[in-house]
């Protein structure tokens, strides 16, 4: 039953990111860049990630992409125009670069990764996995979680600054 | 359980999928989007590894990556926008004031 599932979901993932990437309409690539993320969410699930699967939902789908289609939307874009001799040799560059690249990939996969599982089984798992994970960072993790507070918050500064624009009376040289 | 290969491939065919899509495509919203394909692939490979060696680092990791990407693409976007309000396109083969 879970590896049909993880099949599933895998192929899922595969063909919803190719759409992303072939897709003409940044607005449909974007939504199909949430049905992956969804799926994705699905796979950590059945990998005993439920706090990473619900955060992936919320963070990624829903707070990312919103973002993104805001912005889309925002920038009013046509349609990609891509024809053309210049474009089409870049585009088959491209796709055998990632070829090779996935060839090197499935090279590698064939050696000995995982040194093994370092304990029995997850540490301990009363209450869940968010709890978990929570006891984890509260305490062995807590100054970097404390430094990504700052991280956003440099980060919403400077999305503010950046996206507000010049104010029209600075540019008159005032 | 699930394998260890098969997620790791899994985690493998998605980003070379982001990697293609940085290549082959002109607009930047796309290709940021690539971008974030790219780090999902990353964000598998740590929690296959995760489960397989039964410790909740990995699941941490990924934590952090993702509101270091959250970040990172609230940033972008910023950019992007911008670079839309100078030069009217967000192709990037259009983009190349420093092209000599």
């Amino acid at each position: 039953m879970l590896p049909w599932l993880f099949l599933g979901f895998a192929a899922l993932l595969v063909a919803t990111a190719v759409m992303v990437v072939v897709h003409r309409n940044p607005v449909t690539s974007a939504l199909f860049l949430v049905l992956s993320f969804c799926s994705l969410a699905g796979i950590y699930l059945l990998l005993q990630a439920e706090f990473l699967g619900m955060v992936q939902v919320i963070v990624y789908a829903g707070a990312i992409m919103v973002l993104f289609l805001f912005v889309i939307m925002y920038l009013n874009l046509q349609h990609d125009v891509e024809t053309g001799a210049q474009i089409a040799v870049r585009r088959g560059i491209g796709w055998m670069v990632g070829a090779l690249l996935l060839l090197f990939g499935f090279l590698l996969a064939n050696r000995g990764w995982a040194p093994g599982p370092v304990a029995a089984q997850l540490p301990a798992q009363d209450g869940g996995n968010a709890a978990a994970i929570g006891r984890v960072l509260y305490s062995r993790f807590l100054f970097p979680f404390e430094i990504t507070s700052i991280l956003l918050l440099v980060a919403m500064v400077g999305a503010i600054v950046l996206a507000k624009g010049r104010p029209a009376s600075e540019s008159e040289g005032a | 359980m699930i394998p260890l290969g098969w997620t790791l491939a899994l985690s493998a065919i998605l980003f070379c999928i982001g990697v293609v899509g940085v290549l082959v495509r002109r607009n930047a919203l796309v290709i940021f989007m690539s971008i974030e394909l790219m780090l999902n692939a990353a964000n598998l490979a740590f929690v296959a590894f995760a489960r397989n060696m039964n410790s909740l680092d990995g699941q941490i990791f990924v934590f952090f990556v993702m509101t270091v990407a959250a970040a990172e693409v609230a940033v972008g976007l910023a950019i992007i926008v911008n670079v839309f309000r100078l030069r009217e396109t967000v192709f990037v083969d259009e983009i190349n004031l420093l092209k000599g």
